[in-house]
């Protein structure tokens, strides 16, 4: 299952960078949505993988458990996360809309020349 | 349990709310909460201030839980002094932004003020490093918020390019966590220092995977160098008030190299011994002559500016990767100094933005040009650290740090000629903009505003207000005051950050605070 996991996560990984680096926002959204579900599945594997045991302490007798904290984590990581990545896509859907064209990069002139030129 | 330490959070966390859901529709209501929230925080930041010179590390448990297993709150000389910056800068901000008309060019720019507030003054308190990853999102939310305020199609293009970088820097954020979490157990910082030091030297090889990706992501925020492509294009087309309250932002990240590599990842710890002079010298006087550089080349005010401040960023990581204390206690003092005048070089920017557009080049005279030139002026000798103001005693002090350093001259050598490339960009910047005539028989001029304008000018920003220049010019004032009275008192500040890096460089103290804190 470890193995199982880690690829998961290589592969998630992987895809997310490729993604990242291309020239559109459109696959640069795609790849940050796997990076974080790359991390979260990462983040649940910290506290090492156990199969079919409660995440509490039983003080009666000694039974297996998983770490809480991991899944506190990425609970947290999730919302944030997903939060992000509705921030992004309207960010991204008001300047393709006001410029017309989704690439990522700037104009070449307004890196040089004009940039927050409407202040 | 002290509860004025939760009080910079709590301020802010309450006021953006009731701002957003109460006077949505009153925007002179908005200016006075706004306002009065930040006079509030500054009070609050001036007494937690006042508890923390004492040399008391005090702590807040959140929920009282006790240490290991609740959040805390740590306020140390550190943090306090992080917290009083943070709201020395939000002031004299808040208030440019309502004279300059900034606020009502979009919707909701008090309520994200305030909850960009919360974050930073929340990341400067925690004593968590999950915490810490929280209230960075808060304040990068925050800042998406404000980033893009005013909209036009350049200023949202580079907003994704700025959330872009920022998501990618928060999933590191959590790839670190997660590491150094699966390896200690614990997220807390004082209780990571104690398991750290346990950590036997041959075992440590995923440990010190997990502090450099952390050390990547500070270096994200504080923008050293081959991760600060996201800074120029981001803070040149904010809202330049915006950008004046980022200065804060890249300094959340130095902070935080600070504070987890002083207290945690220590340099004696044998688990990370070595792990980060090696790299982060070397990243921070490249960040510095690559900012110097940018100074130099730049066409246009805000971007200039934007490499000041990386400029001086590189100066205070130069200070901080010695991790001693003489160097740390300059380094603190450069902190303050640096985010003044960064601030007072981004307002200057938006006032000659406003009358004349940000073009490094010659255009017909402006309105108050003599007063403005005066203020550039000022704020140029403070960036690049000339005699009468606190730059110069900043450098000073970090020069004669590094005295003994290995690398005395390297470091020497690139912040004196760092420092004068940035003299002679910014004079060159200031005549330009200043005193050179306009020529209209010259070809270059006209071309590039033709070419910029169209795009800039037809989508969103509507006719700017009527800007009430006085309280502007009073806001910048007081900048310019804030940085007269840290050269004037130049002797107490420096007792203070003094006594602050002895308290950080024994952290067996706050340690014992955090987690002996619960009888």
């Amino acid at each position: 299952m470890e193995a199982l996991v880690a690829s998961a996560v290589g592969v998630l990984t992987a895809a997310g960078i490729f993604l990242i680096l291309r020239r559109r926002t459109f696959p640069v959204i795609l790849g940050l949505s796997l990076l974080t579900y790359a991390v979260n599945v990462f983040l649940f594997a910290t506290g090492r993988l156990a199969v079919n045991a409660p995440a509490v302490l039983n003080k009666y007798e000694q039974v297996p458990y998983t770490d809480p904290l991991p899944q506190a984590l990425v609970l947290t990581a999730i919302v944030i996360s997903f939060g992000m990545t509705a921030v992004i896509v309207m960010i991204a859907l008001g300047a393709y809309l006001s410029a017309k064209d989704d690439h990522i990069d700037m104009a070449a002139r307004d890196s040089v020349d004009g940039a927050g030129e409407d202040a | 349990m002290n509860h004025w330490i939760v009080a910079p959070i709590v301020l802010p966390a309450i006021l953006a709310p009731f701002i957003i859901m109460v006077l949505r529709y009153h925007l002179d209501l908005q200016r006075i909460f706004s306002v009065a929230g930040v006079v509030g925080l500054l009070g609050i930041a001036l007494t937690i201030t006042a508890q923390a010179a004492g040399g008391d590390i005090h702590v807040y448990e959140l929920g009282n839980w006790p240490a290991p297993f609740g959040i805390v709150l740590v306020l140390d000389r550190l943090s306090a002094m992080m917290v009083l910056l943070t709201a020395l800068l939000a002031l004299p901000v808040v208030l440019y932004a309502i004279a300059s008309g900034w606020d009502e060019r979009g919707d909701h720019f008090h309520p994200l003020f305030q909850f960009q507030l919360m974050g930073v003054c929340g990341a400067f308190l925690t004593g968590d490093a999950f915490n810490l990853f929280v209230f960075f999102e808060v304040l990068l939310i925050a800042s998406y918020g404000l980033m893009t305020h005013g909209g036009g199609a350049v200023r949202l293009k580079a907003g994704v390019q700025y959330v872009t970088y920022n998501l990618l820097g928060s999933t590191l954020f959590l790839f670190a966590l997660g590491t150094i979490y699966s390896v200690t157990g614990t997220l807390n910082m004082a209780d990571l220092a104690l398991r750290v030091a346990e950590i036997p030297p041959e075992d440590t090889a995923l440990l010190r995977v997990g502090a450099v990706l952390l050390l990547l992501v500070f270096c994200i925020k504080a923008a050293v160098l081959p991760l600060h492509f996201w800074l120029p294009a981001s803070y040149a087309n904010a809202p330049l008030p915006v950008a004046a309250l980022f200065a804060i932002m890249t300094k959340v990240g130095a902070y935080s190299i600070l504070r987890v590599y002083t207290l945690a990842f220590g340099p004696d710890v044998p688990a990370t011994e070595g792990l980060l002079g090696d790299w982060l010298q070397p990243a921070a006087l490249l960040t510095l002559a690559v900012g110097s550089i940018g100074i130099l080349g730049t066409r246009h005010i805000a971007r200039m500016v934007a490499f000041c401040a990386i400029a001086s960023m590189g100066t205070l990581l130069v200070a901080i990767s010695l991790f001693d204390e003489t160097a740390t206690a300059a380094a603190l003092y450069y902190v303050y100094h640096s985010t003044l005048a960064t601030a007072l070089l981004f307002l200057v920017a938006d006032l000659v933005m406003q009358r004349r557009g940000g073009a490094i080049s010659p255009r017909p005279p402006m309105p108050q040009n003599g007063l403005i030139a005066a203020l550039f002026f000022v704020g140029a000798i403070a960036m690049a650290g000339m005699p009468p103001l606190s730059g110069f005693i900043g450098k000073l002090l970090v020069l004669d740090a590094t005295r003994d350093a290995p690398d005395a001259t390297a470091i020497w050598a690139v912040v004196l000629i760092g420092s004068f490339v940035t003299i002679v960009g910014l004079a060159r910047a200031g005549s330009l903009i200043f005193w050179k005539s306009y020529d209209p028989s010259t070809q270059d001029d006209p071309a590039p505003e033709a070419e910029t304008a169209p795009e800039d000018a037809d989508p969103a920003p509507p006719p700017p207000p009527e800007p009430q220049p006085g309280l502007a010019f009073t806001s910048v004032f007081g900048l310019v005051m804030g940085l007269v009275l840290l050269t004037l008192f130049a002797g107490p500040a420096l007792d203070y950050t003094r006594a602050t890096a002895a308290q950080l460089f024994a952290p067996e103290q706050y340690i014992s605070a955090v987690l002996g804190g619960d009888e």
